[in-house]
């Protein structure tokens, strides 16, 4: 079955390039980066980066475009290198697979990974290391598209990981201050968490899948396949519930989502265009793949897919809360990723894969933006970032106010911008599934739309705040940082178009065009089978019509099994999730209620920014009075993010750290300590053992000695060298010897 | 008077050897030792000699009596190397200072 | 090549005599000529890495014959796809640590004679097929590196260097009592591994028992594994540099290397009794404690010594799953461990050798003073640190997927320690590397040619290992699961009971 599926899919060897590319370029810039930086000058090292990154783009592009004109249920490219692992039941190969999440993935990595490389040659004027800087940046091109590229959980894994490295050299890039590279620590070690738990929730599915027969990592064969987890236990927990949690566990590192997201806003140390392209746009929604990636695994556990909606949910809103009372631009921003990530969980949680990518996609365009942005005031004002000394910035620089407004107004959902179809997708997905996810989302989108608007009417609008001599040096970017921002702003206006939804009179273009990968998640009401068949064949209609293909028959028998547990069907008895599956299959449309949650939202979002206005612009309220609100605690604790550092600090690295020095000195005193006290006792044995030979044994030879000495000693006296003496003896020995003879 | 027979010779050298073993023993002049043993040898020749004739009828007696006087120069010639040995060492002949060999 | 293994072996030996021939006192003349002695060794190696027929379960290159006839002791040296591994590596380490040990200039005859010879025990241990001469060559090697220690270390060096030498001598001598126990087992008498392999099955279960528990003992203390370990940060903080690399590279190798060649094939029953306890649980324990001890040290060697200890407890747990997966895992992560500790090791070194310390706390910035040596540094540390793309990377998961087979519980703990291993590379790596640059170290010069040409080639295998792992895992799987198979499907034989 899976030897089928592999013969049919249609080759691309391009795609190793894609990766290759960017590869080859950090190889050549960390290697020899320096010296093509003095020698040849600091432009051959940007445009070695950002060429490499545009190429790849190139490359993506090409694939896109020999996709698009594939047949929807057959839009797959492979491209397999070589065997990477073939142990026993585990054969995993450096293969790449381009099918059209893939390539929506790849679009924006590709995309917006070449402005920001264009983008940083402007921003990192004054670097001596800009070297490392696109060396790191290229590498990180390299991690990231593996991740997206990889066919199997390993490859997909090994650009997990990477991405971490290259978050963790560029957090830690101006590595000669703690604070950096202790906030690069934090993220690998965070994100260390996630992938343990990512590595186990994978062992469960393949160990299940082997002790089926099945054994796979590839994930277009695990598609066909995974339906046999059903059934298997581990301690307890259905398999397939407790793989995904393990699974959302490691996303929640990478993703930054509670409990794991406290390294996100730390990460900011590194340099603006890294939290544009790797903390905001690219690695931070690699667990939002990896979930859409594996949706027909996820769509399996309906448990896991409720927590990853209430998470992603109060991440959403936690993170907005947190990002209300923040004065750092960067910090701000930050939250608001974190927050923009749980809307994106939040929809994969309701099973809506598609609108969670497609926000992923139009948050990467405006959040890029607002990033480069913040970046480009932070340049002008001489790496200032407290947003309380700003102000007045739009007379100074005006092309940084203008993308900068849009995105905001694109992150705030307000209409026809990208973020609002996206979020309102999300929201409205998540409407149908339980209205309380809503609730919380429509929460966090009004505190979204009135964090923003503060900090672009407390950047850009008012009085400048700054000293004199940072406001005689203020000036509108350069054009390779300008120039990014306007196309990305573009981005944020004109992206959500693709997916304008059928209640608004569009066709929703980006969900047909991922429909072949969540068609797992579009098994649809009226029973067609095969619908789990996904990436690898097509969806069921495909498979109904193709009666020559024989495993699409056994497919069909076998989906009733795992629509029952999989609770991915339009059955009632499966609550909330298959409420969402039955709207994405378009059937119970509730127009007026769609149109009357849209309005809400705008309004909601229309009253942040009005409360924005009025606080900091208007002069209208007075922030004070609102942060005095509750005797200033919820203030405190937003300000303070929870004391959540405080506490992780305290629990888990304090911990482990008194831990570890308990063990050490248990190591140095006990285990050692015997060792030695063994010696001692050796060595005292030895002491005891000589003595004894010394004293008694040889002692005993000594007294015989000694006996025979004392002896002689005393016979000796006999001898007392007086002749006569002698000669007496001899007298009286003859006469007693002359007597004995005479008797 | 009886004549002279083997019992006079035999008193003569028992006498003799008396006087010599007298000398020997009560001598510190370690010269006057050696003249006693000079007087016990000569006791024992007499006594060879005074057997020999009176006797056995061979002249073993007599032989033994020219070993002994041969003997005794011998012996005295080396006690008196060694009493002049001694001499030198202890700077006099007075036997009770001779302890040396003292165990 | 009829002699190849006896000539890879005893090469250095004769290198050994000629440099005891050269004069005292021209030390570079000694130098070049003991790397001289080194590189054909290494070469033959390369040859027989491309001459090794990967298909064979068999042993190959078997020299054979007849050594002391009236003890039926014999002269067998051989390789399979275990051994080749470890000879490979062995062969790949030597010249490096003749390079490293270029600044030697106490006693350099000396040296560099005990080196050669430490080479051809090490070489012998994993050529040989006789027990008999398996213990003798485990034997040679102790001897040179109680000198070693003893003679070129640190400060305590004469601690250091009994406390390794006794306690090895102690595994000897339990290896020594199951080696004759085995040897008048069998009738006729013999030490030939392959003969005692095949007549495993008439061993009781009882025998099997106490012999495997006395071999385990020695071995075990050569791995290390807790609670014998304490030798091993000692003898590495007192050991030169290019010592510390054979100590961590090869000699810790010898333990697992010991229990995969007697222990499994031999006592295939009380392995299997005794797996999880002795192998298992104490790998986990060591994987997590090692991991937990390695954070809190000071100083820079005894870090990667606990480091060391963590990792074989990777091999220690991959080898009780008797899995495919984890077996394979096991002699990689051997394979793995013995390139990249050797790096760091070497890294160690080479800031020891410019500071003359090495506590973690006294340096910082060291990336802005000498950035080609940070580079190479963070491959090492990274490799160390599990980071996929790179060897140690292959050989972790395939342990732990092994295990997860195994053992769930047991994984999930021993997985964990990807957590700490991060923590405590990424901590030593910040303290020393990052950071203000501190002043005394301001001007340090970054690695020099020899110091590249020693650290690189080992970088360049972490990465290889790291995307193409079958260039080594070719060479021992068909071996491992043949091994793994003799031993999970050994039954208690019908001789055996009579």
């Amino acid at each position: 079955m899976v030897e089928h599926a592999v013969d049919t899919v249609a080759v691309s060897s391009s795609l190793r390039w894609i990766c290759l590319l960017p590869a080859i370029g950090a190889a050549i810039n960390l290697i020899f980066g320096l010296r093509i930086q003095r020698s040849i000058g600091r432009l051959a090292v940007a445009v070695l980066g950002s060429g490499m990154s545009l190429a790849a783009f190139a490359i993506v592009v090409m694939n896109f475009l020999t996709l698009k004109g594939m047949a929807p249920e057959s839009r797959l490219l492979t491209d397999h290198l070589f065997t990477w692992m073939n142990i026993g039941a585990l054969d995993v190969a450096i293969a790449y697979q381009f099918d059209p999440l893939s390539a929506v993935m790849c679009l924006v990595i590709t995309g917006i990974g070449s402005l920001i490389h264009i983008y940083s040659y402007g921003y990192m004027d004054h670097e001596p290391a800009l070297w490392r800087f696109f060396g790191l940046l290229n590498l990180f091109m390299f991690s990231m598209l593996t991740l997206v590229l990889g066919e199997n959980v390993l490859l997909m894994f090994v650009g997990w990981e990477g991405v971490g490295l290259c978050s963790w050299g560029l957090i830690g890039f101006w590595h000669s201050d703690h604070n950096n590279t202790t906030a690069a620590n934090k993220a690998f070690l965070v994100n260390r968490v996630g992938d343990f738990a990512f590595i186990c929730g994978t062992f469960i599915v393949f160990w299940t899948l082997v002790a089926e027969g099945h054994g796979t990592l590839v994930f277009r064969e695990m598609a066909g396949v995974v339906q046999h987890l059903d059934g298997h236990t581990l301690w307890g927990i259905p398999v397939a519930t407790l793989a995904t949690l393990l699974l959302f566990i490691g996303a929640t590192g990478k993703s930054a989502q509670i409990p794991l997201y406290v390294w996100l806003p730390d990460a900011m140390a590194g340099p603006t265009p890294v939290s544009a392209l790797i903390h905001a746009a690219t690695m931070v929604t690699a667990g939002v793949y990896m979930i859409g990636r594996m949706n027909f695994l996820f769509s399996m556990a309906p448990d896991t897919l409720q927590i990853i909606a209430f998470v992603g949910a109060t991440t959403a809103l936690m993170a907005a809360s947190i990002g209300l009372t923040q004065f750092d631009i960067k910090k701000v921003l930050a939250y608001s990723t974190v927050s923009q990530l749980g809307y994106m969980f939040l929809a994969m949680g309701v099973g809506a894969y598609a609108a969670g990518i497609f926000h992923l996609v139009t948050h990467a365009f405006f959040k890029a933006c607002l990033f480069l942005g913040s970046g480009s005031v932070i340049h002008a004002m001489h790496h200032e970032q407290d947003m309380r000394r700003m102000g007045g910035l739009r007379r100074y620089m005006p092309i940084t106010f203008w993308t900068f407004f849009i995105s905001t107004l694109a992150i705030a959902g307000l209409p026809p911008l990208a973020g609002f179809f996206s979020k309102d997708e999300i929201l409205w997905k998540a409407f149908l599934s339980n209205p309380i996810l809503w609730g919380i989302g429509a929460c966090a989108a009004f505190m979204t739309a009135f964090y923003m608007f503060r900090q672009v009417f407390m950047t850009f609008f008012g009085e400048i705040r700054a000293d004199h001599h940072t406001v005689e040096h203020l000036h509108e970017s350069s054009a390779p940082m300008t120039m990014p921002l306007v196309i990305l702003a573009f981005g944020a206006i004109t992206v959500g178009w693709l997916g304008i939804p059928h209640a608004l009179g569009g066709n929703n273009l980006f969900e047909h065009w991922l429909e072949p990968v969540f068609a797992a998640s579009h098994i649809d009401a009226h029973g067609k089978g095969g619908a789990h068949a996904t990436a690898a064949g097509a969806h069921g209609d495909a498979h109904a019509k193709s009666g020559a293909h024989g495993q699409a028959g056994t497919h069909a028998e076998a989906a009733p099994d795992s629509h029952g547990k999989g609770g991915t069907h339009g059955d009632p008895a499966h609550g909330e999730v298959s409420h969402g599956e039955g709207v994405v299959g378009g059937e119970h449309h509730d127009l007026t209620t769609e149109y009357l949650l849209m309005g809400v939202s705008i309004g909601l979002a229309s009253l942040g920014i009005l409360l924005a206005y009025l606080m900091y612009s208007a002069n209208r309220l007075n922030p004070d009075s609102f942060a005095r609100i509750g005797g200033g605690l919820p203030y405190r604790l937003s300000y303070n993010k929870y004391y959540v550092d405080e506490v992780y600090n305290a629990l888990f690295v304090r911990g482990a750290i008194r831990l570890s020095r308990g063990l050490a000195w248990f190591d140095a005193k006990v285990v050692d300590g015997i060792v030695n006290l063994t010696a001692t006792i050796t060595h005292a044995a030895s002491a005891f053992n000589g003595a004894f030979d010394k004293y008694v044994v040889d002692g005993l030879v000594n007294f015989t000695a000694n006996t025979f000495d004392r002896a002689g000693g005393a016979l000796r006296l006999v001898q007392t060298g007086s002749i006569n003496a002698y000669l007496y003896v001899i007298l009286i020995g003859v006469t007693l010897t002359l007597l004995a003879n005479a008797w | 008077m009886a004549p002279v027979g083997l019992q006079h010779y035999l008193l003569v050298s028992l006498a003799l050897f008396c006087l010599g073993l007298f000398c020997v023993l009560t001598r510190r002049n370690a010269i006057g030792v050696l003249m006693g043993i000079e007087l016990i040898l000569n006791a024992a020749a007499i006594n060879y000699v005074a057997v020999s004739r009176y006797g056995a009828g061979s002249f073993d007696g007599d032989v033994y009596a020219i070993f002994i006087i041969m003997l005794a120069a011998a012996e005295s010639a080396i006690g008196l190397a060694v009493v002049l040995g001694i001499y030198r060492r202890i700077r006099g002949v007075d036997v009770s200072r001779m302890t040396s060999l003292q165990g | 090549m009829d002699h190849l293994l006896s000539l890879m072996t005893f090469i250095p030996l004769l290198g050994m005599f000629v440099v005891l021939a050269l004069p005292r006192d021209n030390a570079k003349l000694i130098k070049i000529t003991a790397l001289a002695f080194t590189i054909p060794s290494f070469l033959l190696g390369v040859w027989l890495y491309q001459n090794f027929d990967r298909s064979l379960v068999t042993m190959q290159f078997v020299e054979r014959f007849q050594w002391i006839p009236s003890f039926n002791i014999q002269y067998i040296m051989g390789v399979d796809g275990l051994s080749v591994t470890m000879l490979l590596l062995t062969a790949l380490l030597c010249p490096i640590c003749v390079l490293a040990a270029w600044e030697i200039d106490k006693g350099v005859k000396g040296f560099f004679a005990l080196f050669l010879l430490l080479e051809t025990g090490m070489m012998g241990v994993f050529a040989a097929l006789d027990f008999f001469l398996f213990f003798i060559f485990w034997e040679v090697m102790l001897l040179p590196m109680y000198f070693l220690i003893g003679v070129w270390g640190g400060p305590r060096r004469e601690y250091a260097a009994i406390k390794f030498f006794l306690y090895t001598l102690v595994g000897s001598v339990l290896m020594l009592v199951a080696m004759l126990a085995l040897y008048f087992t069998n009738d006729p008498h013999t030490f030939d591994l392959m003969v005692l392999m095949d007549k495993a099955p008439t061993y009781t279960r009882a025998f099997q028992s106490w012999a495997w528990i006395a071999l385990f003992i020695g071995f075990a203390i050569k791995i290390p594994a807790f609670p014998f370990h304490t030798w091993l940060p000692d003898a590495h903080v007192e050991a030169p540099t290019a010592i510390s690399v054979i100590l961590a590279g090869v000699l810790l190798k010898m333990g697992t290397y010991g229990i995969l060649r007697i222990c499994f094939p031999i006592f295939p029953l009380a392995t299997q009794d005794y797996a999880f306890w002795a192998l298992a649980a104490l790998g986990t324990w060591n994987i997590v404690y090692g991991a937990l001890c390695a954070m809190a040290q000071e100083d820079m060697k005894k870090l990667v010594a606990y480091s060391s200890i963590s990792h074989m407890g990777y091999v220690m747990l991959g080898m009780a799953t008797l899995t495919p997966q984890g077996i394979n895992g096991a002699v990689l992560q051997m394979f793995n461990h013995g390139t990249v500790t050797a790096m760091l090791f070497l890294i160690v070194g080479v800031i020891y050798d410019r500071a003359h310390h090495r506590r973690i706390d006294g340096f910082g910035g060291l990336a802005s003073v000498m950035p080609v040596y940070t580079g190479i540094m963070t491959i090492a540390f990274f490799a160390a640190l599990g980071l996929p793309g790179l060897s140690a990377f292959i050989s972790e998961v395939l342990v732990l997927l092994g295990a997860w087979q195994y053992n769930q519980a047991i994984t999930v703990i021993a997985a964990s320690a990807v957590v700490l291993t991060a923590a405590y590379m990424l901590w030593m790596l910040q303290r020393v590397w990052l950071g203000p640059v501190n002043e005394k170290y301001a001007d340090l010069p970054d690695v020099d040619m020899r110091e590249k040409i020693m650290l690189v080639p080992l970088a360049i295998i972490v990465m290889i290992l790291g995307v193409y792992p079958h260039a080594v895992l070719d060479l021992m799987n068909p071996t491992l699961v043949a091994l793994n198979g003799i031993v999970r499907d050994a039954t208690p034989a019908v001789a055996a009971l009579q």
